[in-house]
C-alpha cells in the first residue's frame, strides 16, 4: 500500500496509513527522499496519527528517513504520534532520539516555518 | 481453548498477527492502550521470528477465570535459538540502532513473559497480559 505524498508549497507531507508492512515504510522512505530532490522541498512531515502501533523497525525506520532527509538539506518533522502508541514506545525503549516531533499537522507546519526561516536567516547572515 | 494461529514467514505476516492481537484483545474488553501494547509486543515477537528463524508462528489464545480475564501470545519458530539467553535479556535497544531481539521492552510491554530456547532446537516466547 503507497503512502500518499502531498506537495504543500516548499514542504512534503506523508499521511501514513494504519496498516502499513515494512516494505511499505522502506518504500515511502526511499520515495520522500526521491520527492525531496525532484521538487526542492525543505521540509517533510510524516503523519503517523492514524498509526497504531509503532515497534523497532518503524521507529528505526523513521529515523532513517529523518537522517537521510537531512543529508538532502530539509528538515523531517514526525507528527501524531497517539498516546498510546507513546506508552509503547517507552516501554519498549523506543525513544526516536535526533527526530524532531510534534503534536499534529498544524503544529508541524509552524515547525518547520520556524526552522526553515531560521536557516535562511543564517545563511543570509553567515 | 479457542486458539488463532498466524503463519509468519513475510513481512505482511507481522500486520496481520498484531492485527489478529488487536481485534482479539478488544473483542476481550482490553482498554485502547492495552491493545495497542499487546498489539506493539506480538509485533515485536513476529519480527523477531523473521529475522532470526525465518518462519515460525504466533498463537493468540484467551485467559479464562469465571469468564474470559486475558490474552495469551505464544511466538514459537524452530530456528536457530538463543545461544546466550541471559544476554538476550539484558540486551534492549540501543540509540544507535537495535540491538538485539528487544526481548526485555517486550517483557515491558506484557505481565507475564517466560521463554524457551535452545541452540538448534528452535525459540517460543509465551507472554500474557490480564485485563484491569
Amino acid at each position: 500500500m503507497q503512502v500518499p505524498i502531498l506537495k504543500q508549497g516548499a514542504y512534503l507531507i506523508a499521511s501514513i496509513q494504519s496498516a502499513l508492512s515494512d516494505a511499505d515504510l522502506m518504500q515511502l522512505r526511499d520515495a520522500l527522499v526521491a520527492k525531496v530532490s525532484t521538487f526542492r522541498s525543505r521540509g517533510v512531515i510524516v503523519d503517523v496519527t492514524v498509526l497504531d502501533v509503532m515497534d523497532s523497525f518503524a521507529s528505526r525506520t523513521l529515523r532513517d528517513l529523518v537522517h537521510m532527509i537531512k543529508l538532502r538539506g530539509a528538515i523531517t518533522v514526525i507528527v501524531g504520534i497517539q498516546p498510546e502508541v507513546a506508552f509503547a514506545m517507552v516501554q519498549l525503549g523506543l525513544t526516536l532520539e535526533g527526530v524532531a516531533t510534534a503534536l499534529d499537522l498544524e503544529e508541524g507546519l509552524a515547525y518547520l516555518d520556524n526552522k526553515t526561516i531560521k536557516k535562511a536567516s543564517a545563511q543570509r547572515d553567515g | 481453548m479457542d486458539e488463532t494461529r498466524i503463519a509468519i514467514r513475510v513481512d505482511m505476516d507481522v500486520v496481520a498477527a498484531r492485527q489478529s492481537g488487536r481485534t482479539l484483545a478488544a473483542e476481550l474488553g482490553f482498554n485502547n492502550t492495552d491493545a495497542t501494547l499487546i498489539a506493539t509486543a506480538i509485533s515485536e515477537l513476529a519480527r523477531n521470528i523473521i529475522l532470526y528463524a525465518k518462519e515460525g508462528e504466533i498463537i493468540l489464545s484467551t485467559l479464562h477465570k469465571s469468564e474470559p480475564c486475558g490474552i495469551v501470545v505464544v511466538a514459537r519458530d524452530k530456528g536457530p535459538g538463543i545461544s546466550n539467553l541471559e544476554q538476550a535479556m539484558k540486551m534492549g535497544y540501543s540509540t544507535s540502532g537495535s540491538l538485539g531481539m528487544g526481548l526485555p521492552g517486550v517483557s515491558r510491554l506484557m505481565d507475564e513473559f517466560k521463554i524457551d530456547s535452545r541452540p538448534g532446537l528452535g525459540t517460543t516466547v509465551m507472554v500474557k497480559k490480564w485485563k484491569r
